[in-house]
């Protein structure tokens, strides 16, 4: 008889493993839309995403990200408080031990104020119109196999 | 906390035993003799009954016992997996916003991953995890359950069935095979038209179930729930929106607790559970084993046979275990 092999939890039906993406919309604005479909269109590319709804502050969505392990977070922000509320959430995740998760951020976001963003740790900035394979492509970039 | 783990590993330690990755079962195995401690309770029901509002009010409300009562809550929330991209759309999270920034809570997100039983393959080891951590409490909660969706009872102590008014009419509550797992049922959205029809009708459904044939069949599933030493599952009113009603959610929860010790019961359900835990990863393994030393050269021959229909599937499966000598 041979020896039985290490057991592995669901082995037969996990083949690869899913990235999992946190969509989470900071601030006040209400609409909600933006953030829904680009959560369809990563679900429909293969990832597991954490979707937490409207108005979340910067320490909601960081610890969402820690609790849940996401391998990165998209923000979606229609308010105009992006130059605010984007960089508190990547110190947030930064004071989390989370600053090698990727972060975009997709809404209403005038190109001149994208550098200061991407300085402040979000890697991603997608404007209205910004096909969503962009930012597919974007994550698969971004979060090589870990481990 | 009993390990010395810090929020973040268990996270990571949560992402690896899900994806079966390396080191994932050593984690386990280390983890094991500090499990068996937390209670572990399974929310579940139809989509739409409020499962996830209820969960957070839930813990809510154990946060906010007072004294030595006031255990820390581990939430596992698991949401169904595309079958065709294999992605998910995990939302509980919506709906526990307001359990935010107390660190005694917990929560994660899980994607069924094609298990079919409402909750994911990975869920007991994931639940094994969080209560070696040191959660006291470990909520499950299943996705949108209908009929079939029975698994979290071989892992819960306690399962609460959660039904809202409208949502299903007498014939549903009598013919709903979740019904048969419920310790507790909860009437969410009592705050609603239809109450009183709603819990008529679980009751009359549970007035049905004869008590012998229900302890038979409940037996034979190793689902047994009421297994006729007297336990009839209560029947509360809740509004999770409204936060009514759940401080005599957790009380008929604690009663079933003091149930199942008084009795013997969860002692006799702890070992039909590892009993059938232990089987089925048996079974995982022995086809693994199988699969690897049936030749090629016999696989291919049964698979011929059986697409020609000369040979039954069930001899094809024989052919193969012969070929094993075992």
């Amino acid at each position: 008889m041979t020896t039985l092999p290490e057991p592995k939890p669901g082995a037969s039906e996990i083949s690869a493993r899913p990235l999992r993406i946190l969509i989470a919309k900071p601030g006040l604005d209400g609409h909600d839309r933006g953030a829904k479909v680009i959560a369809r269109a990563l679900r429909d590319a293969g990832m597991e995403v954490i979707y937490t709804g409207l108005r979340q502050t910067p320490e909601m969505i960081a610890e969402a990200a820690l609790q849940e392990d996401v391998d990165a977070v998209g923000l979606s922000i229609l308010s105009g408080a992006h130059n605010v509320l984007l960089p508190r959430i990547a110190e947030a995740l930064r004071e989390r031990g989370l600053s090698d998760v990727p972060i975009f951020a997709g809404g209403i976001i005038p190109d001149e104020d994208v550098p200061a963003l991407v300085q402040a740790g979000i890697a991603g900035v997608f404007g209205p119109g910004s096909p969503i394979a962009d930012i597919i492509a974007f994550i698969r970039a971004r979060t090589p196999a870990r481990d | 906390m009993s390990l010395n783990l810090t929020r973040r590993d268990l996270a990571r330690l949560i992402t690896r035993i899900e994806n079966g990755e390396r080191g994932a079962q050593e984690a386990l195995n280390a983890l094991y003799p500090h499990t068996g401690r937390a209670r572990v309770i399974g929310i579940t029901g139809a989509p739409g009954s409020g499962k996830s509002t209820l969960v957070s009010e839930m813990a809510r409300a154990w946060r906010l016992r007072s004294g030595l009562d006031q255990p820390q809550v581990a939430i596992v929330a698991v949401d169904p997996s595309s079958p065709f991209s294999g992605g998910a759309i995990l939302g509980d999270r919506i709906r526990m916003r307001d359990l935010y920034g107390d660190s005694g809570i917990f929560i994660r997100s899980m994607a069924s991953r094609g298990a079919l039983g409402g909750i994911a393959a990975a869920t007991a080891d994931v639940v094994s995890a969080l209560d070696a951590y040191g959660f006291e409490i470990v909520l499950i909660e299943t996705v949108g359950a209908g009929q079939l969706e029975v698994d979290v009872a071989r892992i819960a102590q306690t399962v609460i069935v959660v039904e809202a008014p409208g949502a299903g009419d007498e014939v549903q509550a009598v013919k709903a095979g979740i019904l048969e797992i419920a310790d507790v049922i909860a009437v969410n959205k009592a705050d609603r038209e239809g109450v009183a029809q709603t819990i008529s009708a679980l009751q009359s459904a549970l007035d049905i179930a004869p008590a012998n044939g229900h302890h038979g069949a409940r037996a034979a599933t190793e689902l047994a729930s009421d297994d006729g030493t007297g336990w009839r599952p209560p029947i509360v009113k809740v509004s999770a929106l409204n936060r009514e009603g759940i401080v005599e959610l957790l009380a008929a929860v604690d009663t079933h607790r003091d149930y199942l010790v008084a009795t013997g019961e969860g002692e006799r359900r702890y070992q039909q559970r590892i009993e059938s835990d232990i089987k089925a990863r048996l079974r995982e393994l022995l086809l693994q084993t199988a699969m690897r030393r049936i030749t090629q050269i016999d696989y291919q021959a049964v698979l011929a046979a059986v697409g020609q229909r000369s040979l039954h599937p069930a001899e094809a499966a024989l052919k193969l275990l012969d070929s094993l000598h075992l």
